[in-house]
């Protein structure tokens, strides 16, 4: 048994997703099978409407899938309930936005502690924490500043802080270059596989963007709903 | 998320557009200033009546009358009753009240100190007075009312009449002490004070007595004397010169002392006096028409202040559900990292909560200070023949019920809002394609 290999960290079989009934039925993923193993990037690549950001929605565990089963670690997510699926995502999950959903009026250091607030995290702990984050990302001079004051990259980064604050096991990132120029979308996703690489976090990328998905070790295009190709990098 | 930091969050969020805040904030201050300014109203009326009746008798005393046998106000021929006697010689009475009642004897007194829970009877000798005068000065009407066990009169000078000596005293209101010929009401301390009384066949009678205080005016007459009870027999003994002995035992009502002051035992006391053929009020029984009329007043204000809540609570409920709309994303974020719909619903519902805690807040605050203002302005005006009566008190108590109620009344405005909130699906909310 020993000699066994752990399962992989998600691990999605079969999966269907459908949006509404009768004629108004839309069928976003028809049988979607895909493991995803600790420390890889993978990047789902496909146009808009493909089905991509659907896939990430399930595999984020924030929509239950029509029919098909997501594993976390080899464990029915279906399993999971209320309470306990909140605390799993909390703990397991970062992500970035390409939209960045960043509270205006309040400062970055309270945006970026915000999965921690969720967690129920005391205060002290908190700021500890969350400047640690904005550390690693060379943006504690910021921590104080409203985040509307901020760049469109910088904001990202706070973004970033903000998913790797908790010390997720996954970073889900959609389209996270998608809102930036091309210098500053270069280091985003630097750092993005650099804690990939560091903090051996395991990147999910949902993009258009072929370099970036280039980037990555594994891409995994998904046209109307299926999966079309899959392509491991030569590295 | 921790339940402080639900708290800290919601109270930040509330500030989080001042201006849709403060115009719903000022909507509830509406509603709580009014219902704090007319509960006030109510506790500050009430009181003065509690304190007054304090100063007319205490609780374990009723005034007893026998139950007449017709209706006084009845239009109907009424058979002669030769022990009737006019009410509007009983003390005290309700002011305008005229009623006939038979009268008490000698051997229904007796009847009463045999009755359970009967501590003393004291007949009520009622004293019609001609003038009191003080050293030959200028002679004023005035009335007597005696000193009633355990009544606290409220004096501005001196000390109440002393019940247990054999010594004639008398108190004299604060009205009659310029009149009299007194400098202030402490220089008619210890001054004697002559009073006339008439028998049946018009021959004056002059008492002296010793002025041992001097009354404050309230709701007892302007012009009442207070005595002692020696003072009481003195003067009924001269009103009655010349009459038959066995005609002498007539009075118009008696003063029961009970046992027990407890509601229960004025109650049981009460019955049992009904069962003998009496009646029997306590002070707070005669004023308590008083105290019907101004909770009723005060009712119906509040139901306008209610009202004005009322329309408050929508202002709430359109301010939350923009809330809920501007931030739909931020909601699906929350839920995304793992909030629970419980937790979202919880911020919403103390954000209203919050908005009712600042108006109610803000408006008892400001209610206090206008109604501390105007009570004093008027107390100093208008109401200065009432001294001790500040119209509008407040009792923390009520302020306290009032805030809560009004943070109730938020919390169901805001679970509207809020339950959108909690519904919303995470997916849906992070859409942006």
């Amino acid at each position: 048994m020993a000699s066994e290999p752990p399962p992989p960290l998600l691990s999605v079989t079969d999966l269907h997703k459908s949006y509404g009934r009768g004629s108004a039925r839309f069928d976003a993923l028809r049988g979607v099978s895909l493991d995803i193993h600790r420390g890889e990037s993978i990047a789902i690549v496909g146009k808009s409407g493909s089905g991509k950001s659907t896939l990430m929605h399930l595999l984020a565990l924030m929509d239950a899938p029509s029919s098909g089963t997501v594993r976390l670690e080899g464990k029915d997510a279906a399993t999971l309930r209320g309470r306990h699926l909140n605390r799993t995502r909390n703990k397991t999950f970062g992500f970035v936005f390409q939209q960045f959903f960043l509270t205006p009026s309040a400062s970055v250091l309270e945006n970026v502690v915000l999965p921690l607030k969720i967690a129920g995290v005391g205060r002290a702990e908190r700021r500890r924490r969350g400047l640690a984050a904005l550390a690693e990302l060379d943006m504690q001079d910021k921590a104080n500043n409203k985040a509307t004051a901020l760049s469109g990259g910088q904001k990202q980064r706070a973004v970033i802080a903000r998913a790797l604050v908790n010390d997720p096991r996954v970073i889900f990132a959609d389209e996270p270059t998608g809102n930036l120029d091309s210098a500053t979308g270069a280091v985003v996703e630097d750092i993005l596989f650099r804690l990939n690489r560091e903090h051996g976090i395991t990147l999910i990328v949902v993009t258009h963007d072929d370099d970036l998905a280039a980037r990555c070790d594994r891409r995994v295009q998904i046209r109307d709903g299926v999966i079309v190709a899959e392509e491991r990098s030569a590295a | 998320m921790k339940t402080g930091d639900l708290v800290t969050t919601a109270a930040a969020n509330t500030f989080r557009s001042k201006t849709r805040t403060i115009l719903t904030v000022l909507a509830i201050f509406v509603g709580a200033f009014t219902l704090t300014l007319t509960n006030g109203l109510g506790t500050g009326i009430n009181r003065f009546i509690d304190d007054t009746v304090s100063a007319i008798g205490s609780a374990d005393v009723l005034t007893v009358t026998k139950t007449g046998t017709g209706a006084a106000a009845s239009g109907e021929p009424q058979k002669y009753d030769p022990e009737a006697v006019s009410a509007a010689n009983t003390n005290p009475g309700r002011p305008g009240a005229t009623a006939t009642v038979s009268a008490l004897t000698d051997a229904d007194i007796s009847d009463l100190r045999a009755l359970p829970g009967v501590a003393a009877v004291t007949p009520t000798k009622a004293v019609q007075i001609d003038y009191v005068q003080v050293d030959g000065g200028d002679r004023y009407v005035a009335s007597a009312s005696s000193l009633i066990g355990g009544q606290t009169p409220q004096l501005a000078a001196g000390s109440a009449p002393d019940g247990a000596t054999d010594a004639l005293q008398v108190a004299i209101p604060e009205s009659l002490v310029g009149p009299l010929g007194f400098a202030d009401a402490a220089d008619a301390v210890g001054a004697t004070l002559s009073i006339a009384v008439s028998d049946p066949v018009r021959t004056q009678h002059v008492i002296s007595a010793t002025i041992t205080g001097v009354t404050e005016g309230a709701f007892a007459s302007a012009t009442a004397l207070t005595t002692d009870p020696a003072l009481e027999d003195a003067l009924f003994a001269a009103q009655n010169t010349g009459v038959p002995a066995d005609q002498l035992d007539r009075y118009a009502s008696a003063s029961v002392t009970l046992s027990s002051s407890t509601p229960q035992a004025v109650d049981e006391a009460k019955t049992a006096l009904t069962d003998a053929g009496f009646t029997g009020q306590t002070v707070s029984d005669q004023l308590g028409t008083f105290k019907a009329v101004i909770d009723g007043i005060v009712l119906v204000l509040n139901a306008f202040a209610v009202i004005a809540l009322l329309a408050a609570s929508f202002g709430i409920v359109n301010t939350l559900l923009m809330s809920v709309q501007e931030r739909t994303r931020e909601i699906g974020l929350m839920k995304a990292m793992g909030m629970g719909s419980g937790r979202v619903f919880s911020l919403f519902s103390l954000e209203a909560v919050m908005l009712g805690l600042l108006g109610s807040l803000i408006g008892a605050v400001v209610a206090i200070g206008v109604g501390t203002a105007v009570s004093a302005q008027l107390g100093q005006t208008l109401f200065s023949d009432l001294p001790g009566l500040q119209l509008i008190a407040f009792d923390p108590l009520s302020i306290l019920v009032t805030t809560v109620a009004i943070m109730a009344i938020a919390f169901l405005a805001g679970s509207l809002p809020a339950a959108r909130g909690a519904r919303a699906d995470p997916v849906e909310s992070l859409r942006y394609e």
